[in-house]
C-alpha cells in the first residue's frame, strides 16, 4: 500500500522469470499478460493484477444490494448491476412460505424498491437466483444508496473492515456494503449519510493513491 | 425501443429528492432558479457550415448546419427553408437504441424548431436565389452525446449558437441561368436570439433545468421560448401531470428572467469563438 | 515528395486521443486523426436484447458506425444506415471481436457505438482506434488494444494515413488494423491497384504507423489513470 504501484495495459507482456501468474493474468508464449487495466502486484513471486474498472460478476454467498425492476406471479427482477439480471423467487423472498399467489407480489415488494440479498445461486448458465428469507436481507426503508465501482469494494472495506469501521465510527453511521458496489449508509441524519457517501466518492477515486487511510481521516477529523 | 429499467429510480433516491425539495433545495446543491455549469463552444466540426457544442452539466449535445440549395414549399415560394433534425445516437445513454428517431426525438425537434421559426430568428425570406424556384435549405442536426436531462435547452442553445456560427457558400446566377457556389462566405442572416427554458414540476415544485434523475420522477415539464423583445414564441408542456395556472405564470415570470443572461452567454460564446 | 497538407509519405497527421469522456458509457474515447473526428462508446457486457442473439458460451461483440448527417464534406448525409456504413459495422465488430477474451462473459452482449462526427479521410480505422480504447477504458478483458492505419498511393508513391482528398484522387486505399504487441492483423481491406511488391511494402508502412497509433493510444489511458496519482505528487 505504501508505494506506487504500476499501471498495466492490455498486451504488455511481463517477463515470467521465475513469477508464478496469480490473479486477472494469463500466461502465453512464456510471458504474463494483463488483459485488463490494473495495477500490477507483485508478492512473493507472484503476479496479481488489481482491477481499476469491471463489472460485477455473481459469486454465490456474495452480499449484493438489488433494485427491484419488474414482478410477475412467482418472482421479481433485480437489478444487481451485473451483465446477468437477477432473479428473487417468492419462496426464497418469505419466511413461511406463501399459500397461494392470490396478492399481487408488488404489494411486498414493488419497482424502485431496494432490497439486501444473497447470491443463492449462480454458474452463467442461467439467471443468478437470490434470496432475502435470512436474518440481515430484506427490504431497505431508509438511507442513502451509494454507487462505487466493484472492483474497488475491497479498498473500501480496507484490511479486516479499518476503513469502513473508521467511518462508521467517526460518523456514527451504519453503513450494508454489497460486492456489487453498492452501498446503503444509515446514520441517525442525512447530513451523516451525505459525508459519508462522500467520503465513499473519494476513497473510490483515490483508492490506489498512497497514504488514503492518513487523508480520509484528516476528512473525518475536519467534520 | 427505450427499455424501461434504466429509468427506474430506486425508492430510497426518490424520498430523498423530494425531501431535499421540500426544504428548498436540490441533490446537486441548485436553488429551483439556478441552470447547471453551462458550457458554449462554436466551430466544432469542419465539414459543417457552421456548428456548437454544449455542455449543460453532464448533457452534451453537437449541433451541424448543413446547407444545400433546392425548391421552397409551394405555399411559401419566396422563403428558404429550415429543417431541424434530432438523432438519439446510442453512445448518450443506456436506453438509447439504434433506429430512426423515435417520439422523444421528434419532439425535441420539434420544439427546438418553433421557437426558432416562431421568433423569425432566421430571415428566410433573404435565403431566396431566384423567387419561386430555387431558395437554400439549412439543416439543422441535433445530436445528443451524453443524456442527462433537459436535452430541449441544451440542444437549443447549440442550435442558436451553431446558427450564429454559420458561413454560407455564396451562391450567384451565372447568364445561362446555372447557379454557381463561390469559395466566398457570408453570415446566415439573422435578427434576434430565441432563449428556451424549461421548468419540471417534482411534487408541486417548479424547478428549472430538471436532471435525467429530476425528470424520471418529475409529474410533468413546461418548456417556453422567448423572443428578444421579450414575447412568448413557443410553448410546451410535456408529461403526464399538470399545471396550476399559477405555475404557469410563474414559470413565464421566471423564464422572463432567466432568458436574457442565457442570450448574454450564447452571444459570448460566439464572439469568442470567432476570434 | 511532399504531400498536399505538408506531409513527408510516411507521415502521421496531428492526433488527439482522449478516454472516458462520456459520462453514462461504460467506456468511451475521442479521437483526432487531422480533421477527422469520432467518438465511441462501450456499454456492456450486458444482458442482449434481443434475446435470441445470445451465445451459450462467450459474448456478442456488436459495433455501429454511424455517420452524423453534418460530417461530411458533401451535402448533408441522410441519418440512415447506407450501405457502406453497414459493411464497416462487420469489419469494426470482426476487427475489434478478435481482441476480446468474449469466453469471460458468456451470454452476454457488448455494444460499441461509434460516431464519425467530422469525416476526412480514414474514418474507420480512426473509429477503431477510439473504440478500442473505449474497450480498455470499460475494463473489458482483451489480448491486446487493436490500432489501425490507413495506407493510400498517390502520384505513384506509397502514403500513410490517407486524408479526405487522397482517398478521393489516389490510385489505392488499404486500411489495416492491428494488435501491434501479437503482430495479428484483424482488419485488412483494400481498393484500387497495387502490384504484389507494392502491397507488401503497404503493410510494412502500415506496421510503423500502427506501432506510432498504440504508442498513443497507451499514453492516452496512461494519462486518464495515473491523473489521480499526479494530483498527489507521485
Amino acid at each position: 500500500m505504501s508505494s506506487k504501484k504500476e499501471l498495466i495495459l492490455p498486451g504488455m507482456p511481463i517477463e515470467k522469470k521465475g513469477l508464478k501468474p496469480g490473479n486477472n493474468v494469463y500466461v502465453e508464449g512464456g510471458k504474463i499478460y494483463s488483459p485488463i487495466i490494473g495495477l500490477l502486484d507483485i508478492k512473493n513471486n507472484v503476479v496479481n493484477v488489481i482491477p481499476l474498472k469491471g463489472s460485477y460478476i455473481p459469486r454465490v454467498g456474495d452480499k449484493v444490494i438489488g433494485i427491484i425492476t419488474n414482478y410477475s406471479l412467482y418472482s421479481w427482477s433485480v437489478d444487481i448491476r451485473s451483465p446477468y439480471e437477477a432473479v428473487l423467487m417468492a419462496a426464497a423472498a418469505f419466511k413461511k412460505p406463501l399459500s397461494r399467489p392470490t396478492v399481487p407480489l408488488n404489494r411486498f415488494l414493488d419497482i424502485g424498491d431496494v432490497i439486501v440479498a444473497k447470491v443463492k445461486s449462480f454458474d452463467l448458465l442461467s439467471s443468478p437466483s437470490l434470496a432475502i428469507n435470512e436474518r440481515g436481507y430484506g427490504k431497505v426503508e431508509r438511507g442513502t444508496l451509494v454507487e462505487i465501482t466493484p472492483v474497488k469494494v475491497p479498498r473500501l472495506i480496507g484490511k479486516k473492515g479499518s476503513l469502513i469501521n473508521l467511518i462508521k465510527k467517526k460518523l456514527n453511521v451504519d453503513m450494508v456494503i454489497g460486492q456489487n458496489g453498492r452501498i446503503i449508509v444509515v446514520g441517525k441524519d442525512k447530513e451523516a449519510e451525505l459525508k459519508a457517501a462522500e467520503i465513499i466518492y473519494r476513497v473510490e477515486r483515490e483508492a490506489h493513491v498512497p497514504g488514503l487511510t492518513d487523508r480520509i481521516s484528516k476528512m473525518l477529523e475536519e467534520w | 425501443m427505450v427499455s424501461f429499467k434504466d429509468f427506474i429510480i430506486p425508492r430510497v433516491k426518490k424520498d430523498y429528492i423530494i425531501s431535499l425539495l421540500e426544504k428548498g433545495r436540490r441533490v446537486d446543491g441548485r436553488g429551483f432558479e439556478e441552470y447547471r455549469k453551462m458550457e458554449i463552444k462554436v466551430g466544432v466540426i469542419d465539414n459543417a457550415d457552421g456548428s456548437a457544442q454544449v455542455k449543460l452539466g453532464d448533457t452534451f449535445v453537437v449541433v451541424g448546419i448543413k446547407s444545400s440549395i433546392g425548391e421552397p414549399y409551394p405555399d411559401e415560394p419566396n422563403k428558404g427553408v429550415f429543417i431541424v433534425n434530432a438523432e438519439f445516437p446510442p453512445v448518450a445513454s443506456p436506453s438509447f437504441e439504434p433506429g430512426p428517431p423515435d417520439e422523444n426525438a421528434i419532439e425535441l425537434a420539434r420544439v427546438v424548431d418553433r421557437g426558432i421559426r416562431e421568433s423569425n430568428f432566421i430571415e428566410l425570406e433573404k435565403l431566396v436565389i431566384v423567387p419561386g424556384s430555387k431558395v437554400r435549405l439549412i439543416w439543422v442536426d441535433i445530436y445528443v452525446l451524453n443524456h442527462d436531462g433537459n436535452l430541449i435547452d441544451a440542444s437549443s442553445y447549440a442550435a442558436v449558437a451553431a446558427l450564429l456560427s454559420t458561413k454560407l457558400p455564396k451562391v450567384v446566377v451565372g447568364d445561362d441561368g446555372r447557379l454557381e457556389k463561390l469559395e466566398e462566405r457570408e453570415p446566415l442572416p439573422l435578427r434576434g436570439v430565441p432563449i428556451h427554458v424549461t421548468h419540471a414540476k417534482i411534487n408541486g415544485k417548479i424547478l428549472v433545468d430538471p436532471t435525467l434523475e429530476e425528470e424520471s420522477i418529475m409529474e410533468a415539464r413546461l418548456t417556453m421560448a422567448v423572443t428578444e423583445d421579450g414575447k412568448i414564441c413557443a410553448v410546451q408542456k410535456g408529461g403526464i401531470g399538470s399545471f396550476t395556472m399559477d405555475e404557469v405564470k410563474a414559470v413565464m415570470e421566471n423564464t422572463l428572467k432567466l432568458a436574457p443572461t442565457i442570450r448574454e452567454r450564447i452571444l459570448g460564446a460566439v464572439k469568442g469563438g470567432q476570434v | 515528395m511532399r504531400r498536399r497538407d505538408g506531409r513527408a509519405p510516411d507521415q502521421l497527421r496531428p492526433m488527439k486521443f482522449e478516454v472516458g469522456i462520456l459520462k453514462n458509457a461504460d467506456g468511451s474515447a475521442y479521437v483526432e486523426m487531422g480533421l477527422t473526428k469520432v467518438i465511441a462508446a462501450v456499454y456492456g457486457p450486458k444482458e442482449p436484447h434481443p434475446r435470441h442473439i445470445l451465445m451459450p458460451d462467450r459474448a456478442v461483440l456488436r459495433a455501429r458506425y454511424h455517420m452524423a448527417p453534418f460530417s461530411v464534406t458533401e451535402e448533408r448525409k441522410s441519418p440512415a444506415p447506407s450501405r457502406r456504413e453497414i459493411e464497416l459495422s462487420k469489419v469494426i465488430k470482426e476487427a475489434l471481436s478478435a481482441a476480446v477474451l468474449l469466453k469471460q462473459f458468456p451470454r452476454t452482449v457488448i455494444d460499441v457505438y461509434i460516431e464519425v462526427l467530422n469525416a476526412y479521410g480514414s474514418t474507420r480505422v480512426a473509429s477503431i482506434n477510439a473504440a478500442s480504447l473505449a474497450l480498455a477504458d470499460a475494463g473489458i478483458p482483451m489480448r491486446d488494444l487493436v490500432a489501425a492505419v490507413s495506407v493510400g498511393k498517390m502520384g505513384g508513391e506509397l502514403i500513410l494515413d490517407v486524408d479526405d482528398y487522397e482517398d478521393k484522387y489516389g490510385e489505392a486505399d488499404v486500411p489495416i488494423a492491428m494488435m501491434p504487441g501479437r503482430g495479428e492483423i484483424t482488419l485488412l481491406q483494400m481498393d484500387g491497384l497495387l502490384t504484389p511488391e507494392e502491397f507488401i511494402r503497404a503493410l510494412e508502412l502500415a506496421k510503423k504507423g500502427i506501432m506510432e497509433v498504440y504508442e498513443l493510444q497507451r499514453k492516452a489511458l496512461r494519462e486518464k489513470y495515473e491523473a489521480i496519482w499526479r494530483e498527489y505528487g507521485f
